[in-house]
């Protein structure tokens, strides 16, 4: 086992360096003075500590780390990321129970946006902080995990991503080296997030609650400071504002990186999920809008329209905002939305699931099926934007698919076996395999996780994890030959 | 006319055959001694073993006072390289490169003369493609050739039993479709040409020559009752150069399919093309064409690089059921084999290009020339230059040229604001007019001839070519 200290010194580093993230929250709470500095500061010297210790202990072991090792390295940045982010949550929030602060603390770290907390506005407006920070550094770091990380490793069909980032600007523009990469996309990411602040601020929310909601927009994770959610506010401005800037955090941060990077919006034309996420979106808002009309579920076709976009934007991007509680829509609407959530994010972003180009390939690679069967000569290569996709891409990608979807069912059996109904315990897995948010009925978007068993909370932290760390980067750990030198 | 050819290929050896017959000295350059040899066993020419490319090559090919450069060996490269020196060291005047890469050719900026000084690139598989998708666009014709960008076309037909003209004499054609303005330029029975006048009866089997502007070719056809359905589905065998063209230039236009033997081949051609279906398979499996429905095939091209596969599979395609099948063929004792016979449309692809070659070659202002009939008939486009006085077209009605038997103008081409600068496009400022005997040609005319025997070109050349007292 001698290889995994290789990962303690990377991991004490990592710890250090987040144990400045707590400067916020204290400086929140010094600011608002509302008592949690001792918490604040007590859990940044721990982080603090727990890094430098790991790191000064183990130091004389680091080298440039393996495939393995890497693998090993980001499943333990997020548990225990998690783990230590949960110590302000447990400390600073009364009566919290530790099951019920790692569910939070991991729900804010893969950018899902469940909670399973009452009565956020009476919380400390520094824990609220804490919450949107967590999600907006989750959300960063993820977007550099399946940017720059994942592809390298090639899972699920991730070279995908590299793959398919067309022509000549393959290798020059999305820079070789990761580290720089990676500070090209927080660049574009902490813009957009100043951009969504100010827009957020002009459209009349207070500064605080607007740094909270960009943090948790362009995470597309979906927290907020108010137990109505966006609902709080009432302001069409408001979800205007949100569901533009959940629509570019969708988008793919590579495609956002190039258009910054030459100063045209080239790239976006040439981005092969763009057209399918957009269309898909717009088409699901004018069925949904049509849906609720005809149903009769709101007086007017305006705010049919207003809801149907807002929660189709926000729950297909995996953000998980809601102004209104569309649980009491006719079923046939929010399964719809909970559908469009599995796949309509774009690889790239801070969204879960499946991803669009993975849906793309294996929507294509039926039909290819279907072609081979009427004419078995022909010669029909998968493509996407005019690039073949290599089959052997597609099988990881057919067994994505497949660890998704085993995934699914057997954690939604799992929580109908704790005693969960079927649509709660299918919705609460749906929602956190996706990194959704609120799911349907008892954890629909007026309710919340809180009805969960201590045993359901942690399968529903461990299905985000999984959701969030693209399921076979996580399964892979579990397999003998992973440890086997 | 000193003319170099490097590469002594299929295009080279053509050229060379093609050129060599008219008082020109030609040299050809090629690094197969076996070529060489057999091409000047044939042909009264000069031949030098060597690297194209090559400085001292070149001199001893005689660049040094040679008028003109034909580069076109296999290698795009080669061909650059060579104009370049043929510029920089030899001072050719005229240079003339095969590029078939698609790369170099969307950057013209590399030919011009302080870089690759190619004065005029060919592509003989992009002329070749564009024959063939002229042919689909008119399936009713046997060939479709254009002048003057576009605006007039030059179609074969053959005069078929029970058409409304066989039997009659071709000026009942002027009362026939009075509103359609044409002319047959030329008539070939039995392979032979018969000069066409107004009494000439046409014969069943005739192959006619109309000369018409572009716009009116559908209307003649229809006139000619010959109009079939449009091409809609079109199979192409062999994924070569040539079929990978085609069916980019088409798949958008007709539903298409094509058939490749290599693996690795088709999955190549399967990358490139987006709405082609690619089989991978052997053109002659007789299975495969059935199980493709090659008898709804509207049109079938065989293309492939070798001549017997093409018959073959063509046949086996007309036999199947497929509409109309055109064949690609080098070898010319091959294409007088099949052209009458189950195979509708038999293409050689060395006649089918040399003409952008002979273009270049031709004295006098000569703006497109086509070869036709396996090369015993020529239509060219000639420009007028000069004025009545050193012009010794200019100024006259048709019918008061000495025009040899068998030359016919077919029409002109004027544009209609002589003020104006060069003008590109669509032609709007362009008059098409059909030659009659009391036209005048004026200066500046494009004129359309056609000339049924090959030997008479240096005449009409002459007759074009403007007098001294020009100057």
């Amino acid at each position: 086992m001698g290889w995994l200290l290789a990962v303690c010194p990377v991991l004490g580093i990592i710890a250090m360096a987040m144990s400045l993230s707590h400067l916020l929250p204290v400086a929140t709470s010094l600011f608002l003075k509302d008592g949690t500095t001792p918490v604040f500061l007590a859990s940044m010297a721990l982080n603090f500590a727990a890094g430098a210790l790991l790191w000064l202990g183990t130091r004389h072991h680091q080298h440039e780390l393996q495939l393995r090792e890497g693998i090993l390295l980001i499943i333990l940045v997020w548990t225990g990321g998690a783990l230590f982010a949960t110590v302000p949550l447990y400390f600073g929030i009364p009566g919290i129970s530790f099951t019920d602060a790692y569910f939070e603390s991991m729900s804010g770290l893969t950018a899902t946006g469940a909670t399973l907390l009452e009565g956020l506005e009476r919380l400390a407006p520094s824990i609220n902080i804490w919450r949107a920070e967590l999600q907006w550094l989750g959300g960063m770091g993820v977007i550099v995990l399946v940017v720059a990380v994942l592809p390298m490793i090639g899972v699920g069909g991730r070279q995908i991503s590299k793959a398919e980032i067309p022509g000549p600007m393959k290798d020059d523009a999305l820079t070789p080296r990761m580290t720089q990469t990676a500070k090209g996309l927080w660049i574009i990411y902490v813009v957009l997030t100043v951009a969504c602040l100010a827009a957020y601020r002009w459209a009349g929310m207070s500064w605080l609650d607007a740094l909270i909601h960009s943090f948790t927009t362009l995470s597309l994770g979906g927290f907020s400071s108010y137990d109505a959610s966006l609902g709080y506010f009432n302001s069409p401005l408001i979800e205007g504002v949100a569901a533009v800037f959940m629509l570019l955090a969708g988008v793919n941060f590579a495609t956002h990186f190039l258009v910054w990077q030459q100063r045209s919006l080239a790239p976006y034309r040439r981005d092969s999920e763009l057209p399918y996420f957009i269309g898909v979106l717009a088409a699901s808002v004018a069925m949904i809008t049509v849906f609720l009309q005809v149903n009769g579920v709101y007086s007017d076709w305006l705010s049919a329209f207003r809801h149907a976009a807002f929660h189709t934007i926000s729950v297909g991007t995996n953000t998980g905002y809601a102004t209104v509680d569309y649980n009491l829509w006719p079923v046939f609407a929010p399964l719809w939305l909970m559908f469009l959530g599995t796949f309509v994010a774009c690889s790239g972003s801070a969204g879960g699931g499946i991803k669009i180009i993975r849906a793309m390939i294996l929507f294509r690679q039926v039909f290819r099926e279907f072609d081979k069967l009427s004419h078995p000569n022909a010669v029909t290569p998968l493509k996407i934007n005019g690039q073949v996709i290599p089959n052997q891409v597609v099988l990881a990608v057919l067994a994505f698919f497949f660890a998704w979807l085993a995934t699914l069912v057997s954690m939604t059996l799992l929580l109908t076996l704790s005693g969960l109904d079927a649509i709660t315990a299918f919705s609460a897995v749906v929602a956190s395999l996706n990194n959704i948010g609120p799911g349907l009925h008892q954890v629909g978007p007026a309710a919340n996780f809180s009805v969960l068993s201590d045993f359901q909370t942690w399968v529903c932290s461990a299905t985000m994890l999984l959701g969030r760390l693209e399921l076979l980067t996580v399964l892979v750990v579990l397999t003998p030959a992973f440890w086997r030198k | 006319m000193k003319i170099v050819i490097l590469g002594a290929g299929q295009v080279g050896s053509t050229v060379a055959e093609s050129l060599v017959s008219e008082a020109n000295d030609i040299t050809v350059v090629d690094t197969e001694p076996v070529r060489l040899k057999r091409l000047q066993d044939r042909l009264d020419l000069r031949t030098v073993t060597g690297n194209a490319a090559h400085p001292a090559v070149l001199e001893q090919a005689g660049a040094r006072d040679a008028d003109l450069l034909l580069a076109v060996t296999q290698s795009d490269e080669t061909n650059m390289v060579a104009c370049k020196l043929a510029a920089t060291m030899f001072n050719i005047p005229t240079k003339i490169a095969r590029i078939r890469s698609a790369d170099y050719l969307s950057h013209p900026e590399i030919f011009s003369p302080e870089n690759f000084a190619v004065d005029h690139s060919i592509c003989p598989e992009q002329i070749l493609c564009d024959y063939i998708v002229k042919l689909l666009e008119f399936p009713e014709s046997l060939q479709v050739l254009e002048f003057a960008d576009g605006r007039v076309s030059l179609i074969a037909v053959k005069a078929f039993h029970g058409g409304p003209l066989v039997g009659r004499e071709i000026q009942y054609l002027r009362s026939h479709m009075p509103q359609v303005d044409t002319r047959v330029a030329a008539i070939f029975r039995q392979d032979s040409p018969i000069a066409p006048e107004g009494k000439t009866i046409v014969e069943e089997g005739d192959e006619m020559f109309f000369v018409a502007a572009t716009g009116n070719i559908r209307n003649i056809l229809r006139e000619l009752g010959r109009l079939d359905r449009p091409v809609k589905r079109v199979m192409i065998g062999g994924g070569g150069n040539i079929g990978r063209r085609l069916a980019m230039a088409i798949e958008d236009r007709y539903e298409v399919k094509i058939i490749e033997r290599g693996k690795t081949g088709a999955e190549r051609l399967a990358a490139e093309l987006d709405n082609t279906m690619v089989l991978s398979g052997d053109v002659t499996d007789e299975e495969l064409l059935d199980a493709e429905n090659v008898a709804e095939m509207d049109v079938y091209c065989a293309v492939t690089n070798d001549d017997e596969t093409n018959i073959m599979s063509s046949l086996l395609a007309k036999r199947r059921g497929a509409r109309k099948v055109i064949t690609l063929i080098n070898r010319s004792s091959y294409v007088n084999l099949v052209q009458s016979g189950q195979i509708d449309i038999a293409i050689s692809p060395a006649q089918a290009t040399i003409g952008t070659l002979l273009a270049h070659v031709r004295r006098g202002d000569c703006a497109v020339v086509h070869s036709l009939r396996r090369g015993a008939a020529e239509a060219l486009e000639l420009i007028a230059h000069g004025d009545a006085k050193s012009s010794k077209v200019i100024g006259r009605r048709i019918e008061q040229l000495e025009l040899p038997k068998g030359v016919t103008i077919g029409a002109i081409v004027r544009r209609r604001d002589k003020s104006g600068g060069i003008s590109k496009g669509d032609g709007d400022d362009h008059d098409v007019i059909i030659a009659h005997h009391d036209t005048i040609i004026e200066s500046d005319d494009h004129v359309i001839v056609f000339v049924v025997n090959r030997r008479m070109v240096p005449d009409i050349e002459k007759l074009f070519q403007v007098g001294v007292n020009f100057l």
